[in-house]
């Protein structure tokens, strides 16, 4: 007789399953399956009552294996989980079984079919549940010092958080000098203070604070290891440093895209750019009394689908400083969408309009048009609420163009093994809920590297990142999943592949007893299996997903 | 109680502060004011421009925040006064009666099953009923009824008594009175959010007296699973399921005569909203009115871009000056300028939805004072040097996160949620 008690826990998920799936039909399917001794149904599982039930229905049936059928691992598996190990129970001894995502709503239109998918899914988790074993977490010490890599605002604002907090910081930069992007802009909205008050203070801080170690002209080469025990490589002129960090946070920035060839940019002697224009108004303007913006030089276009967010308030500003610098200067700005969200940029916005600058509304299929050979003479554009074309006078032409990724994002991402967004700027690990982390653990990411953002917006970042950066390094250790994989050394043939293929850096041939052997770090495993799939000698099986589970899972499937 | 962080508000914003605080080792209060944590979130159905189900993200969020040792969770509650300055703030809460042990209570929901008198549900917008001992929703953190003294027959009349007499835990308690708790912090976060503009003073557009124009709010609980329809688009006049309906942007921002400041978020939960439509009944057809679209986060353009090219949806830059309500069928009329090409046209639609105007939460001044902070003009709170130091107020060692700073969405509300959290840490750690 088997002593295997498994109890399982069906979710309506209010009708987002129920309102598809049979769930009680399911439930009572579910009792018939071999070592099931107790199933219910829930109209949320995860609710406080369904988490209580879970743990109360262990001890008063003496479960040792759970099997919740709801939604996805992504959200709830910790939650479940740590139900069945408040109960006393090793929380490998859980099993999820997505009938949300995989049923309900694919197959919305055929209730039927999903019901009839949800048991099938059930026999198998069912299945696997009784094959699985217990399994236990090693314990990492967690080094409490952090890498960030940038040193821009939104880098040394990190930096300064961490250290007041009392760890050790290596801020990392490129170039010669902190301060990145903001070095090069002549005011800050929507103050209209000058960049270099903020900057510079800043600098200042992160220079004299003890905790912080700052590495210009220095590049991160090499990055290997795991939260808590980050071995970094630096690279300084060539000559190289190797530190240990628990943690990195990634404050990379962007660049601001230069639009050769566009409303001829490059040729024509009076058309700038925004950042062009900065360091003019730095220095003193000339005296072009006609100056008109084109606002999505290079943005919300096919090639380039999304929004800068922030260049509707560069152009604004610069257009208002402008107008302060000589009133009788006529400005026009020509825009899209105006992107002056929230409160203070929205007021920003009105006072410009005030101030007599002129906000013009182009679409793409009208874009402007520039006249002028080797200079630009005037912009034509067809004026929607006059419903007629205009031509204003043109003494300078400013293109207002996004922020960009850098283009050795790609290296970055490969070395930290972390991800990047379909436009190039960094992945974070959840779209609204961890803006800040990536999905590899210990590592971090704020600022314009992230998607552009203003100061205060890059700022709050920042602190954010090492918010999430100071848990593991305050805390002192951290425990990773112990779903990882492990080498039975009597079949390992020593060949190497497992440490080949390894996304992780995982793997490594040891000698032993005279024989190469495969040898896992486990803290630095994932358990993403490939390994296992790929060893030539069935000598690596991954914990949670051992061959006779999975086997079990598709005998029980096709039966 | 000594707590080394106190956290007014239980949205998202603060369930992530505390959560946040709570990872670094400190000890949370968590001060709520109605029966459970959630806030706005937990209400809205689907969340953009992902379409993750709101209530699926934050659920886990908010039993971390439940079950977490460090953060001690005062539901019911209001924060009366603060003392001190930072490092050694105190604070009298008063954590209101719930009639209901929070002890002995099991949340078997046999009380509400049994109670016969029913309310309009906060939680629903108004749209459906709670009865007079409720909980909010089913994922409430703490799941503990409450009962509503003002909507309660043996409160009112002194008799009933049914959910006592059908508590098997013995948990109804109707003497239980407020109670006054001290606790002590070093810093505060405030994290109180945002409520929502009530479109009726903008008499044009008929709110409150043309049935089918219904606010944003309104129709994210009738498009919710667990809302008053089950997630049925049944209009309110004649419960008919909606295929053909238009959104108006703005509704009490960008307006001289409300508020001059936008919302940051109406574009996108509109777009959301008429994308949800869509998913709800295939086909639906949506027009959207706006001033200029503000789409500007991550993904939020292609969001855009599919609303138009799978989901039917149409947008149209005006702004609506009037809606009609033709008898005849009960549907709204609109009448507008497109002005991308200057003419007065008109649409009739079977229901509008005025995608309203997030404001300062209505007893802002009353917090204010309480905690001694000064507000912007529009009543949010005023940041000293916003550039600097985004999450800070205007007094040292209380900080601000979410919307109660100024309208945004929800991943810039974490991310300041986050950032309020490591400037506490910071001055708990001796900086400044």
């Amino acid at each position: 007789m088997s002593d295997v008690r498994i109890g399982i826990f069906v979710c309506h998920c209010g009708k987002n399953i129920g309102g598809v799936i049979n769930v009680p039909e399911v439930t009572e399917y579910a009792k018939t399956l071999p070592d099931v001794v107790y199933a219910e149904h829930n109209l949320y599982t995860c609710s406080a009552e369904g988490i209580s039930s879970i743990r109360q229905k262990i001890s008063e049936h003496k479960l040792n294996r759970v099997v919740v059928a709801s939604c996805t691992p992504r959200t709830h598996e910790t939650l479940f989980r740590n139900a069945c190990e408040a109960a006393g129970l090793n929380k490998y001894l859980f099993e999820f079984v997505n009938i949300r995502d995989q049923c309900s709503w694919v197959h919305m239109q055929e209730p039927e079919k999903a019901t009839e998918k949800a048991r099938d899914l059930i026999r198998m988790g069912v299945a696997k549940a009784r094959l699985l074993e217990p399994l236990e977490e090693v314990e990492i010490r967690v080094t409490p010092s952090c890498l960030v890599i940038g040193g821009g605002v939104a880098g040394m604002s990190a930096a300064l958080n961490l250290a007041n907090q009392g760890f050790e910081v290596y801020l990392v930069e490129r170039d010669k000098e902190l301060g990145g992007l903001l070095l090069n802009l002549n005011r800050l909205f929507t103050i209209n203070g000058k960049a270099e008050e903020v900057i510079i203070p800043l600098i200042e801080r992160v220079k004299n604070h003890q905790k912080i170690k700052v590495h210009t002209s220095t590049e991160v080469k090499g990055v290997a290891g795991f939260i808590g025990n980050f071995d970094v490589t630096l690279d300084q002129k060539g000559e190289e440093r190797k530190i240990k960090v628990g943690t990195i946070i990634v404050a990379t920035g962007a660049e601001v895209l230069k639009p050769v060839g566009q409303y001829g940019y490059g040729d024509k002697s009076n058309i700038l750019t925004q950042l062009e224009l900065e360091e003019r108004l730095n220095k003193g303007m000339g005296d072009e009394q006609n100056i008109v913006m084109i606002n999505c030089v290079g943005a919300r276009i096919p090639e380039r689908p999304y929004c800068g967010r922030i260049c509707c308030m560069v152009a604004i500003k610069n257009a208002v400083l402008i107008k302060e610098n000589d009133p009788r200067a006529k400005v026009w700005v020509l825009h899209r969408d105006l992107m002056t969200y929230g409160t203070e940029f929205e007021k920003y916005y009105q006072k410009a309009m005030e101030k007599g600058i002129r906000f013009i509304r182009y679409s793409l299929d009208k874009p402007p048009e520039i006249v002028g050979n080797n200079k630009v003479k005037a912009v034509k554009v067809y004026h929607q609420l006059m419903g007629k074309e205009m031509v204003l006078p043109c003494d300078m032409l400013v293109l207002t163009t996004p922020l960009i990724p850098h283009e050795d994002n790609q290296d970055i991402s490969r070395m930290l093994r972390v991800s990047l967004s379909e436009h190039g700027f960094f992945l974070e690990a959840h779209l609204k809920l961890q803006p800040v982390e990536f999905a590899t653990d210990g590592i971090y990411i704020c600022g314009c590297a992230r998607w552009p953002t203003d100061v205060p917006e890059a700022i709050s970042q920042a602190c954010a990142a090492s918010a999430k950066a100071v848990i593991p390094m305050r805390r002192g250790y951290v425990r990773p999943e112990a779903i990882t994989a492990s080498v039975n050394e009597d079949k390992c043939s020593g060949c190497g592949t497992c440490v080949l293929l390894c996304p992780y850096n995982a793997i490594e041939l040891q000698s032993k007893d005279g024989k190469k052997l495969a040898h896992i770090t486990t803290a630095q495993c994932k358990g993403c299996g490939t390994c296992g799939a790929a060893c030539p000698s069935g000598a690596i099986s991954m914990n949670h997903f051992r061959d006779e589970e999975i086997l079990a899972q598709v005998e029980a499937l096709v039966i | 109680m000594n707590n080394s962080v106190l956290i007014i508000g239980g949205g998202i914003a603060g369930i992530q502060a505390a959560i946040d605080s709570a990872n670094m080792g400190f000890q949370v209060c968590l001060v709520e004011k109605s029966p459970s944590i959630g806030g706005r979130m937990a209400q809205l159905d689907k969340t953009f421009p992902t379409n993750d189900c709101a209530m699926c993200i934050l659920a886990p969020k908010m039993i971390e925040a439940g079950q977490h040792a460090n953060i001690k969770l005062l539901t019911y509650s209001e924060v009366l006064s603060v003392e001190g300055e930072v490092g050694k703030f105190k604070a009298k809460i008063k954590k209101k009666a719930r009639s209901v042990d929070e002890e002995k209570c099991t949340g078997c929901g046999i009380c509400i099953e049994k109670c016969p008198w029913k309310a309009d549900s906060e939680f629903d917008a108004g749209m459906g009923k709670r009865k007079a001992i409720y909980v909010p929703f089913p994922q409430a953190i703490p799941n503990v009824p409450v009962i509503d003294r003002e909507h309660c027959a043996y409160f009112l009349k002194g008799k009933c008594r049914a959910c006592e007499r059908f508590c098997e835990a013995g948990a109804i308690n109707y003497d239980q009175e407020d109670e006054i708790i001290e606790v002590e912090a070093k810093a505060i976060i405030l994290a109180t959010g945002f409520d929502l503009y009530d479109p009726t003073p903008l008499r044009e557009y008929g709110y409150g007296r043309i049935q089918n124009v219904i606010t944003a709010m309104e129709y994210e609980r009738l498009s919710s699973a667990s809302g008053p329809t089950a997630g049925e688009l049944k209009r309110p006049s004649d419960g008919k399921i909606v295929s053909d309906i238009a959104f108006i942007q703005c509704v009490g921002s960008r307006d001289v005569r409300s508020n001059r400041y936008c919302s940051s978020v109406c574009c996108m939960y509109g777009t959301k909203e008429a994308i949800l439509a869509y998913e709800h009944r295939p086909g639906t057809k949506s027009t959207i009115f706006y001033i200029d679209l503000r789409a500007v986060g991550k993904r939020f353009q292609e969001y855009i871009q599919r609303a138009e090219d799978e989901y039917n949806i149409t947008y149209i830059r005006g702004r609506p000056g009037n809606i009609e309500l033709n008898r005849r069928n009960q549907n709204p009329t609109i009448w507008y300028e497109d002005t991308t090409t200057g003419e007065t046209k008109s649409l009739e639609v079977e229901l509008a939805i005025l995608c309203q105007a997030l404001i300062p939460p209505r007893d802002i001044q009353k917090t204010a004072s309480i905690l001694s902070i000064e507000l912007d003009e529009y009543g949010f709170v005023k940041t000293p040097d916003g550039l600097s130091h985004p999450v800070d107020t205007t007094r040292a060692g209380i900080l601000a996160c979410g919307c109660v700073h100024s309208p945004k969405d929800i991943p810039d509300s974490v991310v300041q949620a986050s950032a309020a959290a490591a400037r506490a840490a910071e001055i708990l750690s001796g900086g400044t």
